[in-house]
């Protein structure tokens, strides 16, 4: 059984079909790219996959793990092992960072009929995950991303994940906006959570991630169908030639 | 013109009993000031009678249920020590109790005051040394402004009165509670507190509002003076969680000195109808004053906040910040005046009142009101009106936190803004317990509903 299998899937956002029959199968251990132009549909795959509900599948089905994610609320998937981390992460005053990820762990431990974690237990694995990140531990002091700048969120998305341990990540642009540095780490920690139970859809527009994030399968999304699938190098050759010549020239990967 | 010719008391013949009942048995009443300024305030109150929506300082309320109403001043009812050892705080300087606006001293505790405090009942007070009242009671508080001030000042009977010498920090507040009962007939208390606190003292109060064994119409309307001196600090809590039968209307009027620093926070979780009036004048130049507030409604409670910051002195600034959360069909508002003396320069007032309708029938009036004679000052003001935000909801879902979870996670940081604020760690632990408990009580009312689009208004602007 593969972990994820998306099947002719079509969603709707205020009445525009923005995907139009994606087939993607996803199995345990593999990276994948997706890659495409602005508006093609990657961020739209990447929130259906979460579960958020204003998009609205028409057709088609995800199964995760052979049950139906499209059954799920988000709270279920992430429970399930989806974690997305966010394009734009969200500031929210008043929940702090530590707590925030200890409630989100235990609701997850919870579901899968562990017991919760207390503090005792909980900082020492958390303090591990911040190194991973590079990051400074007064950050998580503070209220949920508020004031962090654009690379301290893309990081804290990665701390989420690290402490989460889900099954099947998805990177929504984390590299848009971060500077060399920044990238760098974020990469090494997303590269130190490669596993084999593990399996990642990295969404991005830039090719500038894949040298960092080595995928293991490509695909192009334009126009909200995948129009081309392959392996790593086929993100080098749309670094080349862009975007424009996937959808003229034959496929021969798909049939 | 014939508005003004009707403007008459409802029932003004059982006021006229209920007045004359009151005085028979008042303390104080050789006391030529004192039955004055009761009498004036009678006759006051009986030109004007109660004010309507037409009146702009009242637009948004409609006080008419109380109008309507024939009230009779509460019995005396007794209660055991042992049913009050539940609304018991700790770690306070002093507890004064109040049972129908009656202060009881076997519920209280008054033992244990540095020197320099003094912490009695009003009553007994203007029965023992007059003297010190007389300087200030009835100084501030403006009969003329507002009717309810005028109804309180007529009835002015028992209370609080705080008394902290110059030079004396008292760091723990002083806890006092209201307590009203259930009765057969609707009923009405007039609480009167003076709080005096000298030159570089520092002071801390709490005014808890609650309603004991079940509901009955009562109707509380609370006057209090507080008066910082120079360099003083001081601090005053409102709570109000009587049930929803109640009418509750109060008005704290701070009169500040040179370089004082005072605080005002409340927070409205209960009562059907209610009117928080907050009335600081900064009277000194260097003057600071923070008025921060959380008001919670739902169902049909009507919770309305009526700010008027009045700057009088150069160089003081002033902080509003209001946080509501209205659910149901509650109806909240946000009245914020803010007036600028032509002497009070270098004013650097703001404004904040933030909003959350969780409900579709919900409504909040939300106004500003700047007057400004000075012409070198500094005001801004703003009012956001929202839901909760489906993004944060979406952020903290997509982690594992259920839909409910996250709501309760939301508004316990919306209202956790507020509760920052506020400087007494006494007062913040009491007000996060009382914010726990009306949490789970809504959650066991199940009125959640999923919150639809997003749409917020911003206004933002400066003047």
């Amino acid at each position: 059984m593969s972990l994820l299998e998306i099947k002719n899937l079509h969603v709707q956002v205020d009445g525009n079909e923005i995907l139009k029959g994606i087939d993607l199968t996803v199995n345990a251990g593999e990276v994948h790219s997706i890659m495409g132009p602005n508006g093609s549909g990657k961020s739209t795959l990447a929130q259906v996959l979460a579960r958020r509900d204003a998009y609205e599948v028409t057709k088609g089905s995800i199964l995760f793990e052979g049950k139906d994610l499209l059954e799920m609320k988000p709270e279920e998937a992430a429970c399930e092992g989806v974690f997305l981390a966010f394009q734009y992460p969200v500031e929210i005053p008043g929940i702090g960072n530590t707590y925030f990820l200890r409630s989100a762990l235990n609701a997850q431990r919870k579901h899968r009929g562990l017991e919760e974690m207390d503090a005792m237990d909980f900082l020492p694995m958390f303090r591990e995950k911040l190194k991973l990140l590079e990051m400074d531990d007064k950050l998580m002091n503070r209220s949920l991303n508020e004031g962090f700048s654009g690379g301290e969120k893309k990081r804290n998305e990665i701390l989420q994940m690290a402490v989460l341990e889900p099954k099947l990540a998805i990177l929504d642009e984390t590299d848009s906006g971060l500077d060399i540095d920044a990238l760098r780490i974020v990469a090494g920690g997303v590269n130190s959570l490669r596993s084999p139970e593990r399996a990642m859809l990295v969404v991005t527009h830039y090719q500038r991630l894949l040298n960092y994030i080595v995928p293991d399968f490509v695909h192009v999304l334009v126009d909200g169908r995948i129009v081309r699938s392959g392996g790593k190098e086929l993100a080098l050759e749309l670094e080349e030639r862009g975007y424009s010549w996937t959808e003229h020239e034959p496929v021969g990967a798909r049939s | 013109m014939r508005e003004t010719a009707v403007a008459t008391v409802e029932h003004l013949e059982s006021w006229l009993e209920n007045f004359t009942e009151f005085e028979k048995q008042a303390a104080g009443q050789k006391l030529p000031w004192l039955k004055k300024l009761r009498e004036d305030a009678f006759a006051r109150f009986c030109e004007v009678g109660f004010p309507t929506t037409r009146d702009e300082d009242w637009r948004f309320t409609n006080v008419s249920a109380i109008a309507r109403t024939q009230f009779r001043p509460a019995k005396t009812t007794r209660l055991a020590p042992g049913d009050t050892t539940a609304w018991r705080v700790d770690n306070v300087a002093a507890t004064l109790v109040f049972v129908n606006g009656r202060f009881e001293r076997e519920l209280s505790k008054l033992d244990g005051l540095p020197k320099g405090v003094t912490v009695a009942s009003l009553r007994e007070q203007i029965e023992t040394h007059p003297e010190e009242l007389e300087k200030h009671l009835g100084r501030y508080a403006e009969m003329k402004r507002d009717p309810f001030v005028a109804l309180n000042t007529a009835f002015l009977g028992d209370g609080a009165y705080v008394h902290v010498a110059r030079g004396v920090v008292l760091e723990a507040p002083v806890y006092l509670l209201y307590l009203s009962t259930k009765e057969d007939t609707p009923t009405m208390t007039h609480p009167r507190n003076l709080i005096v606190a000298e030159d570089e003292a520092a002071v801390a109060v709490i005014e808890d509002y609650a309603s004991v064994g079940g509901e009955s119409v009562v109707f509380s309307n609370a006057v209090t003076e507080l008066i910082a001196g120079e360099s003083t600090v001081a601090q005053h809590y409102l709570i109000e969680r009587e049930h929803l039968k109640a009418f509750n209307v109060s008005t704290l009027r701070i009169e500040q000195g040179r370089s004082a620093n005072v605080a005002s926070h409340s927070l409205l979780l209960g009562g059907g109808l209610v009117r928080n009036n907050v009335h600081p004048v900064l009277a000194g130049e260097g003057g600071e004053c923070l008025i921060n507030g959380l008001f919670w409604g739902t169902g049909r409670q009507h919770l309305d906040n009526y700010m008027h910051v009045e700057h009088a002195a150069p160089h003081c600034g002033s902080r509003q910040f209001y946080n509501g959360i209205l659910d149901g069909q509650a109806h909240g508002v946000f009245h914020g005046r803010i007036v600028v003396h032509k002497i009070a320069q270098k004013t650097d007032a703001k404004q904040t009142n933030r909003n959350l309708l969780l409900s579709d029938d919900a409504q909040i009036d939300t106004k500003p009101q700047l007057e400004i004679y000075a012409d070198d000052v500094k005001c801004t003001h703003g009012a956001t009106i929202g839901q909760i935000e489906e993004n944060a909801l979406f952020y903290l879902q997509s982690r594992g936190i259920s839909e409910a979870e996250a709501r309760k996670l939301l508004l316990m940081a919306f209202a956790e803004e507020c509760v920052d604020r506020m400087q007494s760690s006494v007062a913040r632990e009491h007000i996060e317990r009382l914010i726990a408990e009306h949490l789970l009580l809504m959650e066991s009312a199940s009125r959640y509903q999923p919150a639809g689009r997003v749409v917020e208004r911003r206004v933002e602007e400066i003047g």
